[in-house]
């Protein structure tokens, strides 16, 4: 086996024992549980999912990588004094938080869905839009946890950003974009519309998961745009080549900033 | 064993290492000391990759550092500050090093037995103490039978009992024809221990040789008033 494997798989055993991975499980368990006990039908329970995955994974991965990272900045010295490459140790530790919280989420999800026998109620496409979406997210995020701790020397000031950015991207993005649509109004927007859409990771995730359902109303306003502007499967595409990117990019600059840095 | 020539490390405006030039002798325990801040972590760090110098050459055993790194196999390092990952047990980490290293000499196991962990090996790092802990951080510089062995204040939180199994140890070990390299703010320890003194001062060698020449020089008769001499000295200068 591999280097990079074997950092990944005893970080992958730290991390399943740790109280907030539990706790993320069972949030995610729970709550699918009581959409199908009080709210019937598996499509409903997973447009009501939707909604959570957009907002929940995004805020566990990018603080709890962030934190996890931070506290663990004496073992990643404890490893880099060991004959390894940085590059196996960065790759490590990153594929040792992605899958457990990747993971976890899948089985949160998975289990009560089986027990409650969604998939007779809801599209097995779109319950795997789901978990899919889910998983690029946490990808997108940990990897921007990794960004952020590999250029912040100061944790407090790298938690703020973390939590800053996510604030940004679930919650004052849309209401910027539309603040820029009433603006502009007299002006076309539909591309820079979509240039917009593609800059936001969380907002990609929303429209691509959204264009699964038949439910135009909540797309937004970003996302009908898109419909419109490239039909239901190039959309869906496009969206998934921007998440792509959305994982790689902050990956790769996280990257060239851990083989620098100074521990 | 270790050359260092001509090292500089700055971090933004501060310049710990000024142009740094340092023998380090084989077989021999050297002691690296100095006031806070003088730079002695910085340059165990940059012997170790851990921190990169800004210029200047490194050649341990002939052979200089950065481009390859698998010359830290023959090094064993205990940091100063032991943190593990949380919820794994000392056991475990053991054996996670022993498969990173991949480890060809067998594991050197007499301080495990010596420190007498009973029973904490097993369980979970974050619930150790400070000292357990600094005992498995000594344990792990050991471990691989390294040529050349980097102790940041060794036996700062170590009971009189853990820290005189240690010195026994590194003793020993010299003996057998390691090199040491060592941190201490406790000179009656370096007085015990070290063949050799390295002086630093704000990111320079101030003295560099073997204890005894130290001392004559300074005309003292024990390490800690001979390095207080120095610092005078250095503040007259």
């Amino acid at each position: 086996m591999n280097v990079t494997a074997k950092v990944a798989g005893y970080q992958i055993r730290d991390v399943l024992r740790s109280r907030w991975l539990i706790g993320h499980t069972l949030f995610f368990a729970l709550v699918t549980d009581a959409l199908f006990r009080f709210g019937g039908g598996g499509e409903k329970a997973l447009l009501s999912l939707v909604n959570l995955v957009l907002f929940v994974i995004p805020l566990v991965s990018i603080v709890f990588s962030t934190v996890y990272l931070y506290h663990a900045r004496e073992f990643i010295e404890l490893l880099l004094a060991q004959p390894i490459k940085r590059r196996q140790v960065f790759i490590g530790l990153y594929a040792g938080l992605t899958l457990p919280i990747s993971l976890s989420f899948v089985a949160a999800v998975c289990v009560p869905f089986l027990l409650h026998r969604g998939l007779a109620t809801a599209q097995p496409g779109t319950f795997a839009a789901l978990l899919l979406a889910g998983i690029a997210l946490t990808l997108v995020f940990t990897a921007l946890a990794f960004l952020i701790v590999a250029r912040t020397e100061d944790r407090i000031k790298g938690l703020g950003l973390a939590v800053a950015l996510w604030l940004l991207l679930a919650l004052l993005y849309d209401g910027l974009v539309l603040l820029v649509v009433s603006i502009l109004a007299d002006y076309p927007m539909e591309k820079p519309l979509l240039a917009l859409m593609l800059a936001n990771p969380l907002d990609l995730a929303r429209v691509a998961l959204l264009l699964q359902f038949d439910v135009a109303a909540l797309l937004g306003y970003t996302g009908a745009v898109l419909q419109s502007f490239f039909g239901q499967s190039i959309g869906v595409t496009v969206t998934s080549l921007a998440l792509a990117f959305w994982i790689f990019a902050p990956l790769f600059l996280g990257m060239r900033a851990f083989q620098k840095k100074d521990f | 064993m270790i050359e260092a020539r001509n090292v500089s490390k700055s971090f933004g405006n501060l310049r710990v290492l000024d142009d740094l030039t340092l023998s380090i002798k084989p077989r021999r325990i050297t002691g690296l000391i100095g006031p806070n801040a003088a730079g002695k972590t910085t340059l165990a760090k940059i012997v170790l990759g851990l921190t990169r110098a800004d210029s200047g050459t490194i050649e341990i055993g002939g052979t200089p550092i950065g481009a390859d790194d698998a010359y830290r196999s023959r090094i064993g390092y205990m940091p100063q500050m032991a943190r593990f990952p949380e919820n794994l047990s000392a056991r475990e980490l053991f054996e996670m090093l022993t498969d990173l290293r991949r480890a060809a000499q067998p594991a050197d196991e007499e301080l495990i037995e010596r420190f007498n962990f009973s029973g904490a090996l097993e369980k979970p790092l974050r619930t150790l103490s400070g000292g357990t802990r600094q005992k498995v951080n000594a344990v792990i510089a050991f471990l691989f039978q390294p040529d050349l062995v980097i102790l940041d204040e060794p036996t700062a939180g170590l009971d009189p009992v853990a820290s005189g199994i240690l010195k026994d140890k590194v003793l020993a070990d010299k003996a057998a024809g390691k090199t040491f390299l060592m941190t201490s703010h406790i000179m009656s320890e370096l007085d015990e221990l070290a063949d050799d003194i390295a002086f630093i001062n704000e990111g320079k060698v101030a003295f560099s040789g073997p204890v005894a020449e130290l001392k004559r020089v300074t005309r003292q008769s024990n390490l800690e008033r001979a390095i207080a001499e120095m610092m005078k000295r250095g503040a007259a200068a």
